[in-house]
């Protein structure tokens, strides 16, 4: 048997039980091995559940620093009998599968063609530890320090990370080395050694931060100036009212008062909040809500209130599987339709797609920004795979001498000069009208908001030329819109070519590494990266300049490709699908081999044929 | 209603308040609604209420939702931002409105198919949360604008224009508030100027969430025979349990009453509610109580108007959620952004 052979590059997968303390272990073998300089890009594959269900994390180890799934395990840390048979099958042959020898398995149970490494991890755990709850959370450290000599992976990466962890708290940090030798004394007496995937020092993290994108989110609506957030509980998206929470609880508490420069409330339902978001927007407060796909539903109403009476919201959807309850714990991007076209009647909304931590940051005060400038709804489109997955990037950068856009706010002193104010009206020629927040004046400039038709002065209007008016005018911000937002990013190909792809979101370092992959096979493709809806002019012109682009995207009914093809009036020949939507992460050997087979027939169905 | 546009110049003898307003500058447009329709008088109440208290009228923010109830804020305060929300929803966009500042008093109207039968999710947290607001429901028991059915606040029996009786019991506003945690709980009645004016006043300068159902009949579909919200029925059986005076901080104390019969009631901000007890072992501050009285007459076919329930020394979300005293829609970057040397801070740490 030819076992494979890799340094620092390999995919690890540990198949865990939810609720038995596994994250943390996983979490800190990821971290040990960056600390050694190596990118490593970990994925949790979780159910909706607390306790007792099969968990996944899945950790790559690449020194190029493709952070995307690749596709495929190299090794298994099969600790989940209820998934043994499935875990042992995924392994790639000439793979390595690491498992609890405490109970002697069967031949039968096994893989010929896989390395098998048994540690006997209960065993160790019941002869060391008396107590249920720390054989439970040692065992998973035991199988870390064992892990740590097959890999090479340095002891005292470990033990600086317990020493940062543990601070303070010695009885912890002593247990927990102790842990971890008793797993790497073992692997060393009885296993000699290390295996033919390992790890070695580099450089190659950099000034990089690991953080997950929900995080990023929260964080970068405190920098973005974010005051009233509302939100209800739903997967994948609580951890970004509870990041915005955490930071906020450490910076925007007032020193001298100890009083709160923000308002979270958890509401009673998804209609409440994105009702609060609304009426804070109008009032002047920077406002947002995190939710996911059914949420979105909920909002609907809301949304398109936001939109025809121009409100500043900003909306985070953490996509998950869909339709109905879906797949709550895996990631798509299927809700675009649901938030572009959220509500009944002709409404079109900004989305912006970031495509790691670092633009969720990024993203999240863009979009506080962008909704006050265009008085409408904006959604930062995430997915569970970029919100709940950390991921290294680069680091978060901001300009202390950026002032944040509060879009065309009218004053008191300019209503007292008496300038003219037509809430609804154009007159500036970019469909957008300037506002007054409540309370500015004693006898200028107050309207009245509905959701009902008016005429440029906000009057209650049912006239056709009214509606017409004003649907004109939104069409007009829209397209001011598309030149606000972040622009499409193009990655010209080595070569001329006349095939492009188009891709956007979580998709993109898995895109990357394909478009790698397929250059040095021979396939050149123009790469554009979509940023946000509504599309600029750059987006069709890409289009034009090839005669074939494919759209790649995790979702069954290729939204994106519609939507360009809807708005674009794209020929949907041109455009292939790439679609991926089984609720794991697209990976770059799926993207490859979608692109390759399109373009290479021939070499497909002889590939066919030998296999 | 009336087409013929309201002449915009005032007589010079109108009386002006203390901040230097008539009472015509707190209407608003040509009402749309129905000629007789209680809601009218209730917004003249509003108009009244506003002057009487010196309120500057863009000092309020004024928000519905839908129905005949959601438009009157379009018929008072028109120097007011008011905002005509969606079906249900205006006690979510009040809270927000409110969070974002807190300098403004906030008023909500809605109605009976508004707060009791879409809304009722929301109505009831608001209440829950606290939320510094004067609630209006403008009850009438059906759906004016689609034409007479029945809301949730139509009375079991009841028998609606078309004849069909009201198998369904009734959603209880005034009890749900009062069990729900609202701290100024009053009924009233749109036929009951004198009453309803020095409720509105109060609810206005209450510290939390005020609530006020004000039984307001609906001329066109629900004031037959028949009807339990009909002018002529809520008076024949109005309970009304106190009268009240509403006197701000600022203003001397004139008004006499017989002692024993008077309970003055102080509220945070200082200004005092003096109740005219009707009945003797009333006392509107003892919440249960409120409950109870009020269930007992309900159970006897009577309809209890009045203050029911108050707290003087309410407070609200903001002091639940210890938020600045510095309206959050005012705060700039310089107070609102930890700047770039916490962000490599923060980098750091994520390493």
């Amino acid at each position: 048997m030819k076992c494979i052979e890799a340094v620092n590059d390999f995919v690890i997968k540990f198949a865990n039980v939810n609720g038995s303390g596994s994250a943390s272990a996983n979490e800190l073998f990821a971290k040990a091995i960056m600390r050694m300089g190596v990118p490593v890009a970990p994925r949790n594959i979780f159910p909706s559940n607390i306790q007792g269900l099969p968990t996944w994390y899945e950790a790559r180890v690449c020194e190029k620093g493709y952070s995307g799934r690749r596709g495929g395990v190299d090794m298994m840390v099969a600790m989940n009998p209820q998934t043994w048979d499935a875990d042992l099958a995924e392994i790639e042959p000439g793979g390595y599968l690491f498992y609890d020898s405490t109970r002697p398995l069967p031949a039968s149970k096994l893989r010929s063609d896989v390395q098998v490494i048994g540690v006997p991890l209960t065993e160790i755990t019941n002869a060391t530890y008396t107590d249920p709850r720390q054989r439970q959370l040692f065992k998973n450290i035991i199988y870390v320090g064992a892990l740590s000599v097959l890999l090479d992976v340095d002891a005292a990466v470990f033990e600086k990370l317990f020493a940062e962890q543990y601070k303070g708290k010695e009885r912890l940090l002593d247990s927990n080395v102790k842990a971890l030798h008793l797993g790497r004394d073992y692997v060393r007496e009885h296993l000699g050694g290390r295996l033919g995937i390992r790890v070695e020092k580099r450089d190659n993290v950099g000034d990089q931060v690991f953080i997950d994108g929900n995080s990023a989110v929260g964080l970068g609506m405190v920098y973005g100036g974010a005051t009233v957030a509302a939100w209800y509980p739903i997967t994948p998206s609580t951890s970004v009212a509870e990041a915005f929470q955490k930071y906020c609880d450490k910076f925007r508490v007032d020193a001298a008062t100890g009083r709160q420069n923000y308002a979270i409330v958890q509401a009673e339902d998804e209609l409440a909040s994105i009702g609060m978001v609304v009426g804070a927007g109008w009032n002047g407060a920077r406002a947002f809500t995190a939710t996911s796909g059914p949420g979105i539903s909920l909002m609907t109403e809301f949304i398109g209130l936001a939109y025809f009476a121009e409100i500043p919201v900003t909306i985070v959807d953490v996509q998950r599987g869909g339709p109905s309850t879906g797949m709550p714990t895996r990631t798509q991007q299927s809700d675009l339709f649901a938030a572009g076209y959220a509500s009944h009647g002709d409404t079109k909304h900004v989305l912006l797609f970031p495509q790691d931590p670092h633009e969720c940051f990024v993203h999240a005060a863009a979009a506080l920004d962008l909704a006050d400038r265009l008085q409408t709804p904006v959604f930062v489109m995430t997915d569970l795979d970029i919100g709940m997955n950390q991921r290294l990037c680069k680091p978060f950068a901001w300009d202390d001498s950026k002032q944040y856009d509060r879009g065309k706010v009218m004053t008191a002193e300019e209503l007292e000069a008496g300038k003219d104010f037509g809430r609804y009206k154009d007159v500036d020629g970019d469909g957008i009208p300037w506002r007054t927040l409540p309370g500015t004046h004693a006898t200028k400039g107050s309207y009245f908001t509905r959701g009902t038709t008016r005429d440029p002065y906000a009057r209650y209007s049912e006239r056709g030329p009214d509606y017409i008016y004003n649907m004109e005018r939104l069409r007009r911000k829209f397209k001011t819109a598309a030149n606000l937002v972040p622009q499409p990013e193009v990655r010209a190909a080595q070569q001329k070519t006349k095939f492009g792809v188009i891709y956007f979101g979580s998709t993109t370092p898995a895109m990357h590494e394909a478009l790698e992959v397929l250059e040095e096979g021979g396939i050149h493709l123009d790469a554009m990266r979509l940023c946000a809806f509504p599309f600029p002019d750059s987006v069709p012109k890409f289009i034009a300049a090839h005669d074939k682009v494919f759209v790649v995207e995790q979702n069954c009914d290729a939204q994106m490709r519609a939507m360009l093809v809807n708005e674009l009036e794209i020929n949907p020949a041109q455009l292939v699908k790439v679609l991926h939507y089984d609720g794991t992460p697209i990976t770059a050997r799926y993207i490859t081999r979608a692109i390759r087979d399109t373009l290479q027939p021939a070499a497909a169905d002889s590939q066919k044929e030998a296999a | 209603m009336t087409w013929i546009a309201k002449p915009k110049l005032h007589h010079p003898t109108l009386t002006k308040n203390k901040v230097g307003y008539t009472r015509r500058d707190y209407e608003g447009r040509i009402s749309t609604l129905c000629a007789g329709c209680g809601h009218d008088s209730i917004s003249a109440a509003i108009i009244q209420a506003c002057w009487e208290l010196d309120i500057q009228p863009h000092r309020v923010a004024k928000l519905s939702g839908i129905g005949c109830s959601s438009k009157t804020p379009d018929y008072f305060l028109g120097a007011s931002h008011g905002f005509n929300t969606v079906h249900g929803r205006m006690p979510s966009v009040l809270t927000g409105a409110n969070l974002a500042n807190r300098d403004l008093l906030y008023l909500g109207v809605s109605g009976d198919g508004d707060s009791a039968s879409i809304g009722l999710g929301q109505f009831a947290n608001a209440m829950r949360r606290g939320v510094r607001m004067a609630y209006i429901v403008e009850n009438n028991g059906v759906y004016g604008l689609t034409k007479g059915q029945f809301s949730a606040t139509a009375d079991r029996g009841s028998k609606s224009k078309k004849g069909v009786v009201n198998s369904d019991s009734p959603v209880d506003l005034v009890g749900l508030a009062l069990q729900l945690g609202a701290t100024y709980v009053a009924r009233s009645f749109s036929g009951d100027k004198e009453q309803l004016v020095p409720l509105i006043k109060g609810a206005m300068e209450h510290g939390g969430a005020a609530f006020i159902d004000v039984i307001s009949p609906c001329v066109t579909f629900n004031n037959h025979s028949g009807s339990t919200k009909s002018y002529d029925y809520v008076r024949e059986h109005n309970d009304a349990v106190s009268r009240i005076d509403f006197i701000t901080s600022k203003s001397e104390i004139t008004t006499a009453y017989a002692p024993g019969e008077v309970v003055e009631v102080q509220q945070h901000d200082g200004s005092k509610l003096r109740l005219r007890k009707l009945h003797q072992d009333y006392d509107p501050t003892d919440r249960l109580a409120a409950m109870t009285y009020m269930h007992k007459q309900q159970a006897r076919g009577e309809i209890v108007t009045g203050l029911l329930y108050v707290d003087p020394l309410a407070t609200d979300l903001h002091t639940a959620l210890n938020t600045s005293d510095n309206a959050l829609n005012t705060l700039n970057a310089v107070q609102l952004c930890p700047g770039s040397k916490a962000l490599e801070k923060i980098n750091a740490a994520l390493r």
